[in-house]
C-alpha cells in the first residue's frame, strides 16, 4: 500500500507574551518541531506498512528548514519524504495549502491512503484533510480514533462524532485524519537514525507540480487576517478565604 | 507579492523582530527578512506599531451578485441542534446591519421545524430532506449542501464548529474555491466594507485573530457552540419553508457501519459543572474523592496531562489543546498549575474557581474566584458540605 503522511512543521511553543510598554506581541521562535498529530499519523502509517508492505512517503509544505524535520520522520520509519518548498508557496492559507498538497499528492504518482494529523497545534484548524480530500474527489474520515483494518481497496476506522463514536468502512483511495493519541508514536531506531542520515528529501518546486500560480501561496488564500490582538484577561479574581471556602463555592452552585 | 518594509516609518523598534514565528526578521541598520524563514503569515504587519510594514498581495474583486446569510442546521434525531438556533440568532443581528435575508438550510431526515428558526431568526428555511441520512453523515452533508450554495449564491455561510461542521465545512470550501475561517469565537461586520469580521483564537488561545475573506464568495466560518446566546423565540416573526428532497448520497465509497452512543462517563465537553484535577490532588486515592464529590454535584471530572500521563484517568477526562475542550457554566480547578495547552481547553468556562497552594499560579489569571488552600482539603470540605446538604 502507497501510504502518503502530510507533516507540518508548528512552532514547539504556542506562548505569547505582550510586551507592557507598546502592547505589541512577542513570540518564542527559537525551535520548530513536527505537529505531534503528525506524528501520530506518520506511525499510523508505518504500522499499515508493517502490516501489508508498500510505502509511506512523508510530505510537507515549509520553509527549507522543515527538510530537517522530514528527516527525523523517516528515522521514526518513513521510506521517503518530499518537501515542497518554494517562494510562491508562501502565505499559504487552509485552501491553497490543501491545494498545493493534492498537486504533490497526484505528481507524486497518487497514493492509496493519505494520513494527516487531525488539526496543528499552531493553527487549530483541522482543515487540511478534508480540504485535501475535496481537491481530489476521495472520501474523507476525520477524527479518527482507531483504525481497524485496512485492504487494498477499504479502510476501516472508528470515528468521533458529536453523538458518540461510529465504525466507517471507506474506499480507497481516501483520507483519514487521526487523534494524537491514536497510537504512541516509536522512537527514532538506530538503524533508523543512520537511514535518515542518508536519505534524499525530495525538494520540489511550484513549476514541478504544474499548479495554477493563482490559487497558491498569499495570491491562492482567500482570507486575510487583518488585526491579531492578545486575548483579553479576566478582571482581577475575587479571593476566598479557605475557612469560607465550601460555604462559598456551594452558593456559586445552587445559583446555576 | 510579498512583504515590504517602508524605510521612512520603520523607527527600528524591533516589534516585528519579536513577533516572528520563525525567527525571520533580524534588526542592524535596518530590519531585514530572511526569505529562506519567511513564510508570510502576516504577524509582523500586524503588530508594527508604526503601519510600517504592508503584505501585497493580488486581490479578486468580490461577486457582486451574492446575497444573505445561510446558516447550515446541524440535526440531532430530525430536531435542530441548539447551536444552530443560537447562530441563527446571530445571523439575524448581522443581516440586520447588512439589511439582508437569513436563510436557514437543513440537510438531513428531519423537517417541519421551521417555525422554531424563523422565531429564532430565519426568514426563509430551506429542508433538504434525505429520510436515510445519519446525523453523522458529513459526507452526505457537504454533497447536498455544495450544488445548493452554487445555484443560490449566499454571500455568508456559517457552520457550528461541531465535529460534523468541521468536517462538512472545509469540503465544501474546497469544493467552491473560497475562504473558511475555523472555530470562530466572534462574528461581525466591518463598517467600511461591510465585510465579515470572524474573530478566532490562535496558538492554544494565546492569540486572537481576526479574518477577512474579501474576493471570494461565500464567506465561510465554522462557530464554536455555546458562545452566543440561545435566542428567546420571537413569535411574531413570519417566514417562509420550501421543501426539497436531496438527492441520491449512497454509492460513493463511504459507508458507516456502526454507531456507538457517548458514555456517560466521558463527555465532559458537555459538562455544565466541572472539577478539573492537577498534579496538587496528591494520589490516585484523592482523585477517587473528586469523582465521589462530583456524583454528589451532578459534576463530572476532568483532569490536566500529567495525570493522563501517570495513568490516574483516562484520556476522554483530559482537558487541554490535546484533550476535550470544555465550556461548562462552572469548572472548579483542584491543584491544577494551569500550563497554556491547559488553558487552552478551559476558555469557555463562565465561571472558573481555581483552589491552588500557590497564589501565584497561571490558573489564577483565568480564575473568576481564587481560593488559597490545599485542594485535598477543600475536597474533604465541600464533600462534607454537600454530603451535610443531602441529609437535610
Amino acid at each position: 500500500m502507497n501510504i502518503i503522511v502530510c507533516v507540518k512543521q508548528v512552532p514547539s511553543s504556542n506562548e505569547v507574551r505582550l510586551d507592557p510598554v507598546r502592547k505589541t506581541i512577542i513570540r518564542d521562535s527559537s525551535k520548530a518541531v513536527a505537529n505531534p498529530f503528525d506524528v501520530t499519523a506518520v506511525e499510523a502509517a508505518v504500522q499499515i506498512r508493517e502490516k501489508h508492505g508498500g510505502t509511506v512517503t512523508a510530505l510537507s509544505m515549509g520553509i527549507p528548514a522543515t527538510e530537517k524535520l522530514l528527516r527525523d520522520e523517516i528515522a521514526r520509519g518513513a521510506d521517503k519524504a518530499v518537501l515542497l518548498t518554494d517562494r510562491v508557496f508562501a502565505g499559504a492559507d487552509t485552501l491553497a495549502t490543501s491545494y498545493t498538497l493534492a498537486k504533490a499528492v497526484n505528481t507524486l504518482g497518487g497514493a492509496d491512503l493519505i494520513l494527516c494529523g487531525k488539526m496543528a497545534t499552531d493553527g487549530d484548524t483541522a482543515q487540511i484533510g478534508p480540504e485535501l480530500s475535496a481537491w481530489l474527489d476521495v472520501p474523507c474520515v476525520t477524527d479518527v480514533i482507531e483504525i481497524k483494518e485496512t485492504d487494498d481497496r477499504h479502510i476501516v476506522c472508528v470515528r468521533n462524532t458529536d453523538a458518540g463514536t461510529e465504525t466507517v468502512k471507506v474506499e480507497l483511495p481516501a483520507v483519514i485524519t487521526v487523534v494524537k493519541n491514536l497510537t504512541i508514536p516509536r522512537l527514532p531506531s538506530i538503524a533508523g537514525i543512520r537511514k535518515s542520515l542518508d536519505a534524499e528529501v525530495r525538494l520540489v518546486k511550484a513549476a514541478e507540480l504544474g499548479a495554477d500560480p493563482s490559487r497558491i501561496g498569499l495570491d491562492g488564500s482567500p482570507t486575510q487576517v487583518i488585526r491579531t490582538f492578545p486575548q483579553e484577561k479576566k478582571g482581577e479574581a475575587v479571593k476566598i478565604e479557605a475557612d469560607k471556602a465550601a460555604a462559598a463555592v456551594m452558593e456559586l452552585w445552587e445559583e446555576l | 507579492m510579498g512583504i515590504k518594509i517602508d524605510r521612512d516609518k520603520c523607527v527600528l523598534c524591533e516589534a516585528c523582530v519579536a513577533s516572528c514565528p520563525n525567527g525571520a526578521l533580524s534588526s542592524g541598520d535596518e530590519i531585514c527578512i530572511d526569505e529562506e524563514k519567511c513564510i508570510l503569515c502576516g504577524a509582523c504587519v500586524n503588530n508594527c506599531p508604526m503601519e510600517a510594514i504592508t503584505l501585497e498581495k493580488e486581490q479578486a474583486a468580490a461577486d457582486e451578485g451574492s446575497s444573505g446569510i445561510w446558516v447550515a442546521v446541524q440535526q440531532q434525531d430530525g430536531r435542530p441542534i441548539p447551536a444552530a438556533l443560537e447562530l441563527i440568532h446571530k445571523a439575524r443581528e448581522l443581516a440586520d446591519i447588512k439589511k439582508c435575508t437569513v436563510t436557514a438550510v437543513c440537510p438531513g431526515k428531519g423537517s417541519g421545524f421551521e417555525k422554531e428558526l424563523i422565531e429564532a431568526g430565519a426568514d426563509e428555511v430551506i429542508f433538504c430532506i434525505s429520510e436515510n441520512m445519519a446525523d453523522s453523515d458529513d459526507d452526505a452533508y457537504a454533497r447536498i449542501l455544495i450544488p445548493l450554495i452554487k445555484e443560490r449564491n449566499p454571500e455568508t455561510v456559517l457552520f457550528s464548529a461541531t465535529i460534523l461542521g468541521r468536517s462538512a465545512a472545509p469540503r465544501i470550501a474546497a469544493k467552491l474555491g473560497t475562504g473558511l475561517t475555523a472555530d470562530c469565537t466572534a462574528l461581525s461586520i466591518e463598517p467600511d466594507t461591510g465585510l465579515l469580521a470572524q474573530t478566532r483564537p490562535a496558538l492554544g488561545g494565546n492569540l486572537m485573530a481576526t479574518i477577512l475573506c474579501p474576493g471570494t464568495r461565500p464567506q465561510m466560518a465554522t462557530i464554536r457552540p455555546g458562545i452566543f446566546p440561545a435566542p428567546f423565540p420571537d413569535e411574531t416573526r413570519t417566514g417562509k419553508a420550501e421543501y426539497l428532497r436531496a438527492g441520491d448520497t449512497t454509492g460513493r465509497g463511504f459507508e458507516i457501519i456502526s454507531a456507538e452512543a457517548k458514555k456517560e462517563s466521558g463527555g465532559i465537553s458537555d459538562a455544565e459543572v466541572l472539577l478539573v484535577a492537577g498534579r496538587g490532588i496528591g494520589s490516585a486515592r484523592n482523585l477517587k474523592k473528586v469523582f465521589e464529590l462530583a456524583e454528589l454535584m451532578g459534576a463530572k471530572v476532568g483532569v490536566s496531562r500529567p495525570l493522563i500521563d501517570m495513568g490516574w484517568a483516562e484520556y476522554p477526562h483530559q482537558v487541554g489543546q490535546t484533550g476535550a475542550t470544555v465550556a461548562p457554566k462552572l469548572l472548579i480547578s483542584l491543584g491544577v498549575s494551569g500550563a497554556i495547552q491547559h488553558l487552552a481547553g478551559m476558555g469557555g468556562a463562565k465561571t472558573v474557581v481555581a483552589v491552588n497552594t500557590d497564589e501565584a499560579a497561571p490558573i489564577t489569571r483565568q480564575a473568576d474566584h481564587v481560593i488559597h488552600m490545599d485542594c485535598v482539603e477543600f475536597v474533604d470540605e465541600l464533600t462534607r458540605s454537600f454530603k451535610e446538604r443531602k441529609e437535610l
